[in-house]
This record gives structure tokens, C-alpha cells and sequence, in this order.
């Protein structure tokens, strides 16, 4: 597992997401791109959805990636990824690229996964393709202003799901997008968090180690979007992780692990929510109501998930040996120098 | 009015193919890199019966059976990004489901060449043919070619790779052929030996870097300081496909003995009358046309097989002396002009010429001799006619 040195030395030895980019002033994505690049040593081609990453890194004639990148649409990075991986496939199998790993990297935001992509993800996970999906959740439509979508937060204001007289926001609860793709019976998927960055970079080694797809859901702080300071970015993912709100765990063949325990598991979600702007209506008024409602289902949901991950821990004390040999297997490929990352300026 | 058989010299290696399969022969042939795809009548025949080539071992395709044809496009879209040369199919609502993306692969540039069987778009859901599937696509950026019948559906996508590939061109190329008519239809149809097509076709060598290594961005985000410059480009290189097409045809003449025009004229040399039209029914047409001829009747028609780049020079020169002509449309522009007529009034603008909109055969509705020969009997006047006029529509 890359420590933070590796992952600093990977960096410095040959950045594959430079400075430049017109991403906000403390915006999450760039700490999971970096994060989610450095911990994979081989060669890496990056599949991006539009959104904001896309938008806010490759104004043409300028490039924040030193890798090879494609963007077709919003919708499709899956299917995108689909056609580089067969494509890799059928060139190998031809003989016009030598068999040497790379990893396909897609990045998409919640938008271009819970919502617009989810069908293209959903048959690229059927058919088995070799890739990361990296969802940056940063719980809306960022891009385009601040609307709501199916990872948007039950209660929160956006743009489309505004609070007013008459509503206190999102009327909806947000869509489970990790169990979703784990019925799809894919070896590995997980929850990560910008906060938490050796827990996410170990998910990535991981998940790249196997000939098959994996899915990491990153939670990205948009500090304009929730209305935040933008130094307070990893302080509100790591609190959406010690109120239980956003739970760090990996899906291992369908079995459940939390990779990180709250360190007070009685901290109210309210510590979270109170300083968000989008959650800021919920306090003017203090509507006991919703908040109530939201603490009920961050315990139903938090209490369902440590329950999973205890009746699977015997699955996991089972098979640690097993998965250990399997992963351990796979990581003593040769790993590719990190030389063939050319440093081009954009 | 009887039809006469086709007429195809006949060869060792004629077969008896529906349009469906003398395509997927020639796609078995050309053995692309990757094909995605996803079925929709009258389309699937041609994926099918390329699949089982495939499991077969004759070619060793990969096949990426994708859940959406937005997905079929955007994988194609991928693949070729990375290296392969990619093919895909579609008709109808497949073609309008992958149309964001089309216009995307032909901003990039890609040469993804698309079989496509014309269908009717909903709605009504209709599953039969006419080709406002492929006018859907007009504006797109794809190379359009039509084609008549089996034959010309199984040499055009011969063709088609590297007209998609040449470097002054580098987009995709769709070659349709009418649904049911030629792609559920069997007829003779003669196949180049499979080394002839592989040799005409060339190995594929496009640069793209994806996989090779290289620090490349493709697929940013343009603004208004470049984006018009982009389109710019597209212009020129659907320029040059014209110019293209034309050697292509020479080349592929050289090898099959068969010779394609970008509009081929038939018996216009001194007809007062002519018929511009295409796909299948253009070969009804040539019927009708050889049937006024022994009667005395000055009339011919033009067949128009490369829709996109359109050959407005080649079509105004071939019109010159010509009275009247009447276009038959086999799709709608709704509060507008039907397509192949807007393009062919833009072309002849400034002839002395009587120009009469007509369309016909729409959602899979028969076309007759007997009202292609009205046709050619109303354009002794066509004073007065309402524009456009539908043939065949009852009440
Ligand atoms: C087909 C299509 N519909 C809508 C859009 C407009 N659009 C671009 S980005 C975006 C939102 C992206 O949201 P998300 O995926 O969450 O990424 P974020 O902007 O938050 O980074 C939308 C709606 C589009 N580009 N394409
Ligand atoms: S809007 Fe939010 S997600 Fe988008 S760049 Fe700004 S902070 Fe990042
Ligand atoms: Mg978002």
C-alpha cells in the first residue's frame, strides 16, 4: 500500500494532474484525482464524464493531464471506457501493442453516475470490463449551478430543489449508488473520502489489482455548492464520515468491511449538516421535524451497514489468506517503470 | 409494368445474399478491430450474422454487445480513440439514439464506419423503411452513402474504410441500404475474394495515441476562440471526401470491375425529364425509365448515392438541358423542405429548370412503376402543383 511519501513521490517524481486547472479555490475533485493517480504505479488512461473535472481541466489548448485522456460526453464515460478496453483487448490479441498493463481510470461526477451514466455503468459492470470507476461525489450537478440530483442530500437546497415557503429542499433521500453497483456482482467496490486519503488509496490499489471492473465512490467537498469556506473542505468530509452520514466500506465478492470507525459514534448528524449552507434553512426556523427524520435514517442506514460487515466478518477472517495471496498474486506483476510518463507541457 | 432481374454480370463468386448479409460479408472481410453494437430491425440480420462469423473463427473481431446504442456509439467512439479500427450498426431509433455521439466521433475525426438498414423514426413506431433515419444524421458530420441494392450495399462498405480513413477525409462514413427492400431481400451478389478486400482495404494505421504512451487530451472543452475553427476543419475534410469517393471508385473499379458515382446519371443525355431520387427505389425508377424510353418519352433519372459531401457540381452538370425535374424524397422536413429536394434546388439555383418536390414511400409505404411514370407524365406541367406532393397518400 503506497504510504503518504510514495504517494508524495509519485507526485513530485512526475505529476499526472498539474497546477493550471480552473477548478474552485478548495474544490475535493483534484484531491481524488491526485489521490486516486499517484497509487497506481503502472501506466494509466483517463476516461472523464463532463462535469466540472472535464470542464474546469481541458480548455482547448490547454491540458491539466500529463495522461492520456478521453472525453466523449456527459452520459457515457462507462461506454467510453468500454470501447478503450476492447480496443486494448483486440490490439494485443493483433500484436500492435505489446501485453503490458495499463489501468483505465474513468472519473465521473454524481451526475454523470447516479443519474445520466448509471445505464452506461451499469452494462459496462455487466460485461466485465477492465476498469476503475471513480464516482466524485460532490452531491449535485456542480457544472451547471448547483441542482439536484440523486445523490443530492435529503433536505438540501439546490437550485432545482429550492427551499422555500413552502419546501425545506430535496424532498427525496438520495439514491444508494454503491449498492446498486454491487448487485452487480462485481469483485470490488467501495466508499471512499477525500478526508480519509490512505483509506482511499488503498481502495484503489486494490480495486486495480483485478482483471475486472471496480467502483470506488469518492465523497468530493464542493465548497460552493455546500456553502462552505473553502479551507473547510476535508473538515466537512471527514465529518460526513464521523456522523455516520457517508460511511467508509469496501464490497469484497459481495462481503461488507468498514474500513474506518467513527470515533464517536454518537455524533449527532447536526454537526455535519449545521454549517452547510444548503442545510442552513433546516436552523433558521430549526424544523425538528426534518431533522429528526434525517437522524433516523443515518442510524437506520449506519446500524444496517455495521451489521452487514459483522455477520461478513467471518467471511473475511475466512478468506484474508486466500485474498491476500490472490492480490498480493497480481501486484508482483511487473509493475511498469514510472518513466513511461512522459512530462509534456500542455 | 414488369421488372426485369438485376443486372449483375454474373461471376464465380456470386451468392445469393440478402443486403444484411452481403454487408456483414463484407465487415467478416475488412475484420475490423472492434464492432459495437446493439440489434434494432431491420439492422440486426447484419450483426447477427457477422456475430456467428465470429464464433465461427472466420474473423476474430472483438464485439463489445453493448446495453444501448448510445453505448454501441460512445464504445465505438472509444475503441477508436484508442487504436482500432471500429465499425457499428444501427437503423431508426437506434441511429437517433446514438446521433449526440455521432456528432461527436466526427468532430474527433474518427473513421468509424456505420452499417445502418433505413427505418421509419417514430412515432408511430413503424418498423419499415424510409430514410429519415439517415436525414436525422445529415447535419451530423458523418459521409452519407445510399445505396440501391444488395451489391452496391456489399461494395460500398468495402469502400467505406478507406474513404473514413483516407487522411484528408478521417470521419465516419455511414452506408445505408433500405430496410427489408435490400436488407431482408436476397439477390446475387457478387463477393471479392477475401485477400482482394483485405489488400484493397489496407492495414489500418491511424496514430492515435491513447494507448501508445503519449501525454495526449482528446475530447477537451472548446470555446468561442477555437470552436469555429474546428468546424472549419470538418468543412474542408468533407470536402475532400468528394474528391475521395471519386478516386476510391476508381481504385475499387480497378479490382471489382464495379464503378460508383458520387449521383449517377441513367439515359439523361438528352432527356427533357428527369427523376432525382435514392436507395432501392432507384432501381425501380431505371424500370420505368427504360419503359418511357421505348415509347419515346426524353426521360432519365439521377441516382444520388453520396448524400454527404453532395455532389452539387456533378448533379448540375448532368441536369444541364434538362426541362423538368422532380425530386422524390423518401423523408420529411417538417414546415420546411424535404432534405434531397433542399439540397437539389440549392444546387441547380440559378439553372433555368422546373423543380417539383415529391415524396413518397414513407414508414415502409410501396412505391409503383405506375406512379414513378406519373410522375414523369406531371412534370409535362408542373404548373400549379401543390409543393410538396405525396405519392401514394390516401384521402
Ligand atoms: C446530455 C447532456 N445533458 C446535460 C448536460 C449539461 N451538463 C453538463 S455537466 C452537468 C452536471 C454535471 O454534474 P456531475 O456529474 O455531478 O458533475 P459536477 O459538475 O458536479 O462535477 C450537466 C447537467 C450535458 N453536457 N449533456
Ligand atoms: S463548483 Fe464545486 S465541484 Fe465544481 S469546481 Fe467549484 S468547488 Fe469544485
Ligand atoms: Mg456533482
Amino acid at each position: 500500500m503506497p504510504s503518504i511519501k510514495q504517494i508524495a513521490r509519485n507526485e513530485a517524481a512526475s505529476s499526472r494532474f498539474v497546477s493550471g486547472h480552473s477548478l474552485c479555490r478548495g474544490c475535493g475533485i483534484p484531491v481524488v484525482v491526485r489521490t486516486v493517480l499517484n497509487s497506481i504505479e503502472a501506466p494509466v488512461v483517463v476516461i472523464n464524464a463532463t462535469g466540472c473535472l472535464e470542464v474546469a481541466t481541458t480548455r482547448y489548448p490547454h491540458t491539466t493531464w500529463q495522461v492520456p485522456w478521453l472525453h466523449i460526453a456527459f452520459e457515457n464515460a462507462a461506454a467510453a471506457a468500454s470501447g478503450v478496453e476492447t480496443a486494448y483487448k483486440a490490439l494485443v490479441k493483433r500484436g500492435r501493442l505489446p501485453d503490458e498493463p495499463i489501468v483505465f481510470v474513468v472519473f465521473g461526477g454524481d451526475g454523470g453516475t447516479y443519474d445520466i451514466g448509471l445505464q452506461a455503468l451499469s452494462g459496462a459492470l455487466e460485461r466485465g470490463h477492465r476498469f476503475l470507476y471513480v464516482c466524485y461525489d460532490n452531491e449535485a450537478y456542480m457544472n451547471t449551478g448547483i441542482q439536484r440530483s440523486s445523490a443530492t442530500p435529503f433536505a438540501a437546497n439546490t437550485t432545482t430543489s429550492p427551499a422555500g415557503k413552502q419546501s425545506f429542499g430535496k424532498l427525496q433521500k438520495r439514491k444508494d449508488l454503491t449498492a446498486i453497483v454491487v448487485a452487480h456482482h462485481i469483485p470490488y467496490a467501495a466508499q471512499a473520502s477525500i478526508s480519509h486519503w490512505q483509506d482511499l488509496s488503498d481502495k484503489v490499489v486494490a480495486a486495480t489489482r483485478l482483471a475486472s471492473p471496480s467502483f470506488i465512490n469518492v465523497l468530493s467537498t464542493c465548497p460552493l455548492g455546500w456553502g462552505l469556506e473553502p479551507n473547510q473542505t476535508v473538515r466537512f468530509a471527514r465529518l460526513a464520515t464521523e456522523t455516520r452520514y457517508w460511511p467508509l466500506y469496501e464490497v469484497i465478492e459481495g462481503h461488507y468491511r468498514i474500513t474506518e470507525q467513527p470515533l464517536d459514534p454518537s455524533l449527532p448528524i447536526r454537526a455535519w449538516l449545521e454549517d452547510q449552507v444548503r442545510f442552513k434553512h433546516l436552523f433558521q426556523h430549526e424544523d425538528a421535524e426534518v431533522l429528526a427524520r434525517i437522524q433516523r435514517e443515518v442510524d437506520r442506514d449506519w446500524n444496517n451497514l455495521k451489521r452487514r460487515s459483522e455477520a461478513d466478518a467471518q467471511w473475511f477472517a475466512r478468506h484474508s489468506e486466500r485474498l491476500a495471496k490472490e492480490w498480493t498474486g497480481s501486484a508482483a506483476r511487473p509493475a511498469p517503470a514510472m518513466t513511461s510518463r512522459t512530462n509534456t507541457n500542455p | 409494368m414488369p421488372l426485369k432481374a438485376p443486372k449483375i454480370a454474373p461471376s464465380a463468386r456470386m451468392r445469393l445474399l440478402t443486403g444484411a448479409e452481403a454487408a456483414a460479408h463484407a465487415m467478416r472481410q475488412i475484420n475490423p478491430d472492434v464492432v459495437s453494437v446493439y440489434p434494432i430491425t431491420p439492422q440486426t440480420p447484419i450483426i447477427q450474422t457477422f456475430a456467428k462469423f465470429v464464433a465461427d473463427g472466420e474473423t476474430d473481431t472483438e464485439i463489445i454487445n453493448v446495453e444501448s446504442e448510445h453505448s454501441a456509439m460512445s464504445a465505438a467512439v472509444g475503441a477508436a480513440q484508442a487504436g482500432a479500427r471500429t465499425m457499428t450498426a444501427t437503423a431508426s431509433q437506434g441511429l437517433a439514439l446514438m446521433i449526440e455521439i455521432v456528432y461527436i466521433a466526427a468532430s474527433m475525426r474518427l473513421p468509424i464506419v456505420m452499417a445502418v438498414g433505413n427505418r421509419a423514426l417514430s412515432g408511430p413506431i413503424n418498423i419499415h423503411c424510409d430514410h429519415a433515419d439517415s436525414m436525422l444524421a445529415r447535419d451530423s458530420g458523418m459521409v452519407q452513402i445510399l445505396t440501391e441494392n444488395a451489391q452496391e450495399a456489399y461494395d460500398l462498405m468495402v469502400m467505406a474504410p478507406r474513404l473514413a480513413e483516407h487522411p484528408e477525409v478521417m470521419l465516419p462514413v455511414l452506408v445505408s441500404q433500405d430496410g427489408f427492400t435490400i436488407t431482408h431481400s436476397a439477390e446475387p451478389v457478387s463477393l471479392l475474394p477475401d485477400e482482394e478486400v483485405r489488400r484493397f482495404v489496407g492495414d489500418y494505421r491511424i496514430p492515435y495515441p491513447l494507448l501508445a504512451g503519449e501525454v495526449v487530451t482528446q475530447g477537451p472543452f472548446a470555446m468561442p476562440d477555437y470552436y469555429f475553427e474546428i468546424k472549419a476543419q470538418q468543412v474542408r475534410a468533407m470536402r475532400a471526401a468528394a474528391q475521395v469517393f471519386d478516386e476510391l471508385s476508381e481504385a475499387y473499379q480497378a479490382c471489382s470491375g464495379r464503378r460508383y458515382q458520387a449521383v449517377e446519371g441513367y439515359r439523361l443525355d438528352d432527356a427533357d425529364r428527369a427523376l432525382i431520387l435514392m436507395g432501392s427505389s432507384a432501381g425501380t425508377a431505371k424500370e420505368v425509365v427504360d419503359e418511357l424510353r421505348a415509347k419515346g418519352e426524353k426521360v432519365g433519372l439521377a441516382q444520388v448515392r453520396l448524400f454527404r459531401p453532395f455532389p452539387a457540381a456533378a448533379l448540375r452538370e448532368m441536369l444541364t438541358g434538362v426541362g423538368a425535374v422532380a425530386v422524390l424524397d423518401r423523408a420529411l422536413s417538417f414546415g420546411g423542405t424535404a432534405p434531397l429536394f433542399a439540397e437539389v434546388a440549392a444546387g441547380l439555383f440559378g439553372q433555368t429548370v422546373s423543380l417539383s418536390s415529391q415524396v413518397y414511400g414513407l414508414g415502409g409505404r410501396e412505391l409503383f412503376p405506375e406512379q414513378i411514370a406519373a410522375v414523369f407524365h406531371d412534370l409535362e406541367s408542373t404548373e400549379g402543383l401543390e409543393q410538396p406532393r405525396f405519392i401514394g397518400l390516401r384521402g
